[in-house]
C-alpha cells in the first residue's frame, strides 16, 4: 500500500449543485458529490448492493440514491439508510483549492 | 415482548426483508423464517437476466446470509415446507410434521408461474422460470445456436428472450394478446422494446393463438392458429404468475385475487398478516381499489410494513408508489404507479437518455410515469418523475415535455 495521496478529481464547477459526478482514477472509480449546501463529498463510485454507478443516481440534499434499486447512503459520512443495501460506502477526504476538487486516495 | 414468536411462512424477498425488519425495530423474541427451498434468502431479479447469461455455473444472490441469519438470530427453516395452519391453536405445521408456534404469522408465500394449458404430446415439458433451480434448468439449455421459443411477451418472456440472445441463441418470442407487455406497460414503449428485440435478431409472432406443442426426433414444434410451426429445442413460458393462497384458503382466510390484506397488510385474522405477490390491498393513492401486485420493490417493501405492524407499537398503513423495472439489453424500462384511468400522455424525449411518458388523470394530476433508456442518465429523470407522482403533483403538460425544464425545478413547486 502507498500513502494516501491527493488527486486532483475535477473542477468545481463541473458538478452542479445536489449533483453528482463520476472521476475514474486508474482502474478505479469514485463519485465526487456536492450537496445542496455546496459543499463536496467523495466516495466510492459503485454501489455497495450491486455494481452500479452512483453517478448515474439521485443527489437529495445529502444523501445519494442508487438509481440500480433505491438504495440510499449518506453522502457525508457513506452510512447505508436504505435497503436493500446494508455495507457502508468508503467515503475519501476531498479538499478545494484554486476552484479545484482534489480527493485523498 | 419476548414472549412473542414472530413466525414467516415464504423465504423469498417479502419474508426475509420482513425477518430482518423485525430484529431492526428491536423485537427479541423468536422470529422463524419457513422457505420450501433449499436455499437461503435470495433475490429473483438475477434469474431472468444475469444468471441466465452468466458463463460461470451462477450463485444466488442471497438477501441474507448465514452469518446475517445468526447475527439476528433468525431461524431459518429452509426446504420444508409449511403445511397447514392451524388458528386455533397458533401453530404452523410443516411437511416433515415439526409444529411451529406463532404469537403473530406472516404469510409471504409469493406466486407461481401459471402453466399454459394446451393440447400436444410435449405441452408438459415447457420450462417455466420462478426459482434459482429454473434458472439452472434453462440456461443449461441456452446453448449457442440452441433454437429458442419463448411464449409471453411480459417482463419474464422479454428479460428471457434477451437473455437467450445474448447467449446466441435463435429466439422466437409468441405473444398470443395484440401486443407486448400489455399488462401494465404503454404502447409507446411497448413498441420501443420490440423494436430493440428485433434489432438483437429476436422473430415474434404476435396475436396468434397456440394450437398445439408436440416432439419429435427434430425437436418441439409449436404449431400456431395461422397454421404455421416454430421448430425449437426449448420452450420457456411466462405468462403470468397465480398467488400462492393454498395454507390460507385451507385455514379459512379471506382470498380476493391473493390473500385479502387490508391497508395494514392484515388478513382477516388480526393474528395473520400477508406481503408480496401473494396478497391483494387496498391501495389510497388509487382510491383504494385493491391491487396485487408482482414487484421486487412492494415486495421488500411490504415485507417491511408488515413486520412493523405485526409488532403493533406504530402501524402505519402501506401506501407506496408501484414501482417495477425490467432491464433487457443495454436498455431499462421503470414503470411508477399506475396508468389505468389516465387520459393524457405526455412524452418526453431525452434524446440518448431515452423516453419519459407522463400519463395525466382528467383533472391533471400524475397518476403514473413510464420510461426506457439506457441505464444511467435515464435513470435520473426517471426517479425525479417518479418523485412527482408520489407527490401526486399536478405539473403543467407543457414543462413536462420540455427537456430543458429541469424536473428538480418541477418537483419543488410541489413540496
Amino acid at each position: 500500500m502507498t500513502n494516501p495521496q491527493w488527486i486532483e478529481a475535477c473542477e468545481v464547477d463541473d458538478v452542479e449543485e445536489e449533483d453528482v459526478i463520476r472521476f475514474d482514477h486508474e482502474d478505479r472509480t469514485f463519485a465526487i458529490y456536492r450537496t445542496d449546501k455546496g459543499e463536496f463529498f467523495a466516495s466510492d463510485g459503485y454501489c455497495t448492493h450491486e455494481k452500479f454507478h452512483l453517478s448515474n443516481g439521485l443527489v437529495m440534499g445529502s444523501t445519494i440514491e442508487c438509481p440500480k434499486h433505491n438504495g440510499r447512503f449518506d453522502i457525508k459520512t457513506g452510512a447505508a439508510k436504505r435497503t436493500p443495501v446494508c455495507v457502508d460506502l468508503r467515503t475519501y477526504p476531498v479538499k478545494i483549492e484554486n476552484d479545484k476538487v482534489f480527493i485523498q486516495i | 415482548m419476548t414472549d412473542n414468536e414472530m413466525v414467516i411462512v415464504g423465504a423469498g424477498e417479502a419474508g426475509a426483508r420482513a425477518a430482518a425488519e423485525l430484529r431492526a425495530q428491536g423485537f427479541d423474541g423468536p422470529i422463524t423464517l419457513i422457505g420450501d427451498e433449499p436455499h437461503l434468502p435470495y433475490e429473483r431479479p438475477p434469474l431472468s437476466k444475469g444468471q441466465l447469461c452468466d458463463v460461470e455455473e451462477p450463485a444466488p444472490a442471497f438477501i441474507l446470509t448465514k452469518e446475517k441469519l445468526d447475527d439476528l438470530q433468525i431461524q431459518l427453516l429452509s426446504g420444508d415446507a409449511a403445511s397447514r395452519i392451524d388458528r386455533s391453536r397458533h401453530i404452523v405445521q410443516l411437511a416433515s410434521g415439526r409444529e411451529v408456534p406463532y404469537t403473530k404469522l406472516l404469510l409471504a408465500t409469493g406466486a407461481n408461474p401459471r402453466r399454459l394449458t394446451v393440447q400436444g404430446n410435449a405441452a408438459g415439458e415447457l420450462h417455466y422460470l420462478r426459482k434459482f433451480g429454473d434458472a439452472l434448468a434453462i440456461r443449461d439449455r441456452m446453448k449457442p445456436g440452441a433454437r429458442v421459443a419463448v411464449i409471453g411477451g411480459g417482463f419474464i418472456g422479454l428479460e428471457t428472450a434477451a437473455s437467450a440472445t445474448a447467449r446466441e441463441c435463435d429466439v422466437t418470442l409468441i405473444e398470443v394478446g395484440p401486443r407486448i407487455l400489455m399488462r401494465g406497460v404503454p404502447p409507446q414503449i411497448a413498441e420501443m422494446v420490440e423494436a430493440r428485440h428485433r434489432q438483437a435478431g429476436v422473430r415474434f409472432a404476435i396475436g396468434v393463438m397456440i394450437e398445439r406443442i408436440d416432439r419429435d426426433q427434430d425437436g418441439y414444434w409449436v404449431k400456431l392458429a395461422d397454421g404455421s410451426f416454430i421448430g425449437c429445442d426449448l420452450i420457456i413460458a411466462g405468462i403470468g404468475a397465480v398467488p400462492e393462497t393454498t395454507l390460507a384458503q385451507d385455514c379459512g382466510l379471506a382470498i380476493e385475487n391473493g390473500i385479502q390484506v387490508n391497508e395494514y397488510l392484515m388478513t382477516s385474522d388480526p393474528d395473520i398478516y400477508a406481503a408480496g405477490d401473494c396478497c391483494s390491498f387496498p391501495h389510497p393513492m388509487f382510491d383504494n381499489r385493491r391491487i396485487r401486485l408482482e414487484a421486487w420493490r412492494n415486495a421488500q417493501d411490504q415485507g417491511t410494513q408488515a413486520a412493523v405492524n405485526m409488532l403493533g407499537v406504530e402501524p402505519a398503513p402501506y401506501a407506496a408508489l408501484p414501482w417495477f423495472w425490467s432491464d433487457q439489453y443495454d436498455q431499462t424500462l421503470q414503470v411508477a404507479g399506475l396508468a389505468d384511468g389516465a387520459s393524457t400522455t405526455i412524452e418526453r424525449d431525452l434524446n440518448e437518455a431515452g423516453k419519459l411518458f407522463f400519463h395525466l388523470a382528467e383533472d391533471g394530476r400524475l397518476l403514473s410515469v413510464s420510461g426506457m433508456g439506457p441505464a444511467g442518465a435515464f435513470s435520473k429523470e426517471m426517479r425525479l418523475a417518479e418523485m412527482l407522482a408520489e407527490k401526486q403533483a399536478r405539473p403543467d403538460a407543457a414543462l413536462l415535455a420540455d427537456p430543458s425544464v429541469k424536473l428538480k425545478t418541477l418537483l419543488r413547486e410541489f413540496d
